[in-house]
């Protein structure tokens, strides 16, 4: 232990003793700056939200329950009674794009209990000694939770299509639903990590959780149009990102009336204020 | 023990400077230039959870190149330091400086040299080990072209390489240990900072981990700072230790110096019946006050160690855990950490297995 040369970096001829070929490990890798850091960051934590999808795929069947009993009982049984004014279309394929909706939010909204086990296991901890900004750590986090909601809203998709939905195949309307699907999981993500920050405790946010979860989805346009609610309930949709988000998937999917400008603008803004939320709040996580 | 034969000029400068350190901390002065000569530069370091002072006025430098041990009971604020030098926690009073870098406005700077292994198992139980260093690789920008070398070299060399595309939740206690060491090593830290590493080990796995860290340093001269309650394993592997309790640095040096220290204390004080472990600490650490009051310019640390006369017969040579229990004083069992402390650790060693 004794023989460590004194100054760093000059050791390269002591490299291949010992613990093998080390010559890499001498240097320092080249720092990215100001801007280039957030992209690199986010595309680390999505790989690694893809690396554990591979490598556990249970989750991913059992949340393809919930979207598809919606789906085949809700939805055959009320596209039946046409109870629900659709202007025309068939109620399962009105009700598809809220189920997509719905079933990235389920999604997202227990990311943060993920963010306490992380900082549990002190996996959060770690990272955050990396030179990663907080608002970059917790913009990875919340667009790997994008990343995982759309491995999700792809099975409900094939889920609906195999029941007999007709929708779009256009690549660039697939594109619009990728983007909206992984903005409103950002969202919701950053929303349940903000509350981690200030719960603390998996048990409670789990309950928090579990308290909005229903109300964010029947206060939205998921199940049936803005318009047949009542007005309290229309004034508390329209604060609802869930309702833009639906409203630009029905949109894009269906080919029905949407404010596609609107949507997405809600939808950028609701995910840049949770990113701003969720990464003050992280410094509590940490201590 | 090369280290030991630098001169003392480092600590009785920094003796000097410890009571301007504070208020230097709030001065805007220009940016330091940094200085290569310390790993780590603490002044005046305090942090309080409410009421609770957790590090209670720390002043502290670890050189470069050198094992720097950390040590005390649970509870007694290595955490706490170790938290404040690596970023994570802000440092509300005092200076902390990582290789001339202060960790207050250079945070980014200062990451960037660091290597962290916490306390927990950190390792991603649901990736293989391949993913869990390339991770660290990403987030500390290793170039593509460079990534998979560099973390095929970070997991030979902590004796990976046969384990790396199996899941770490298949890994043992000491395998995680190591995985999370390749995690620090792939961006090249000047300075490796460990959190308690072989807590809950077993001592072959102890072994294996600490044979690890001085292959890794041998080759590559980093600098290691690490916290540890197991005496034996300071006094074994460290270069120079730090005694910590209740927030406070009690006693700084070389582990031979410090016994050697404790072995002239003996002598000469008139000290009630001192056998072995079982010291009794009170009255002779109350006599030495110099030895816990200002560690870095503490006389008896500089004295030449083996100048010291041999010990009395009766006298067991004094370990490390004696020259503890000399300068902690009385209360060592009583305080030793608080519930979440012990919760967590036990929740370590659980996972450890």
């Amino acid at each position: 232990m004794s023989e460590a040369p004194a100054a760093p970096h000059t050791a390269s001829a002591d490299a291949r003793h010992g613990a093998g070929q080390l010559d890499l490990l001498l240097a320092p890798p080249r720092a990215r700056t100001g801007w280039r850091v957030l992209p690199a960051r986010v595309l680390a934590m999505c790989v690694v939200e893809l690396q554990k999808l591979r490598h556990d795929r249970t989750e991913l069947y059992t949340r393809a329950v919930q979207p598809a009993l919606w789906l085949l009982v809700f939805g055959e049984t009320f596209t039946r009674i046409k109870a629900i004014p659709t202007g025309g279309t068939p109620y399962i394929d009105y009700l598809a794009p809220g189920i997509i909706a719905q079933s990235a939010m389920f999604i997202a909204i227990f990311y943060g209990i993920m963010i306490i086990w992380e900082r549990d296991a002190g996996i959060l901890t770690k990272l955050l000694v990396t030179p990663t900004p907080r608002a970059a750590l917790i913009a990875g986090k919340a667009f790997a939770a994008g990343v995982k909601a759309l491995v999700q809203a792809v099975v409900v998709i094939v889920i609906a299509a195999l029941l007999g939905v007709a929708m779009t195949w256009n690549p660039l309307r697939l594109l619009g639903v990728v983007v909206a699907v992984v903005l409103g999981s950002a969202f919701f993500s950053c929303l349940s990590m903000t509350i981690a920050g200030i719960v603390l405790t998996r048990d409670r946010l789990m309950g928090i959780g579990q308290a909005i979860t229903m109300p964010l989805f029947f206060a939205s346009n998921a199940l049936y149009p803005v318009a047949i609610m009542p007005g309290w309930l229309q004034t508390v949709s329209t604060m609802n990102p869930l309702s833009y988000q639906v409203d630009a998937l029905r949109g894009l999917l269906l080919g029905t009336h949407a404010h596609l400008a609107l949507d997405y603008a809600v939808l950028i803004a609701a995910a840049v204020a949770g990113i701003a939320a969720a990464s003050s709040l992280l410094g509590r996580l940490a201590r | 023990m090369t280290p030991d034969e630098i001169p003392e000029e480092n600590c009785e400068e920094a003796a000097d400077e410890t009571l301007g350190g504070a208020s230097r901390a709030g001065a805007p002065g220009p940016a330091p230039a940094p200085d290569a000569s310390d790993a780590v530069l603490c002044r005046g370091l305090r942090y309080a959870f409410g009421e609770t002072r957790a590090v209670d006025g720390v002043d502290l430098s670890v050189r470069a190149g050198e094992v720097f041990g950390l040590l005390g009971p649970n509870g007694a604020g290595k955490t706490t330091a170790i938290r404040c030098i690596t970023t994570l926690l802000p440092v509300p009073a005092g200076m902390v400086r990582v290789f001339g870098h202060d960790t207050a406005k250079e945070r980014m700077a200062v990451r960037r040299l660091l290597g962290y292994v916490p306390q927990q198992l950190s390792a991603d139980a649901g990736l293989t080990g391949r993913e869990n260093v390339t991770l660290f690789a990403r987030v500390f920008d290793v170039s593509r072209r460079e990534r998979a070398a560099r973390v095929e070299q970070a997991l030979a060399a902590v004796g990976l390489t046969d384990a790396a595309d199996r899941l770490a939740k298949t890994y043992s206690g000491g395998m995680i240990r190591r995985l999370e060491l390749a995690q620090a090593l792939v961006s090249a830290p000047r300075l490796l900072m460990l959190d308690e590493p072989t807590i809950g080990l077993d001592p072959i796995a102890r072994t294996s981990v600490w044979d690890h860290i001085n292959a890794v340093r041998a080759a590559t001269g980093m600098t290691v700072l690490v916290t540890t309650h197991y005496m034996d394993e300071a006094d074994q592997y460290c270069d120079r230790v730090a005694l910590m309790h209740h927030g406070r640095i009690r006693a700084l040096g070389t582990p031979d110096e410090l016994k050697s220290a404790l072995r002239v204390r003996r002598r000469t004080a008139p000290a009630p019946a001192t056998t072995g472990t079982s010291a009794h600490p009170s009255p002779a650490s109350t006599s030495h006050p110099h030895f816990s009051a200002s560690p870095l310019s503490s006389s008896p640390l500089s004295s030449p160690p083996s100048s010291a006369a041999p010990s009395r017969s009766s006298d067991a040579a004094p370990t490390l855990e004696d020259v503890f229990r000399d300068v902690a004083g009385s209360g060592l069992d009583e305080q030793s950490g608080d519930f979440r402390d012990v919760r967590s650790t036990r929740r370590t060693a659980h996972r450890v297995g």
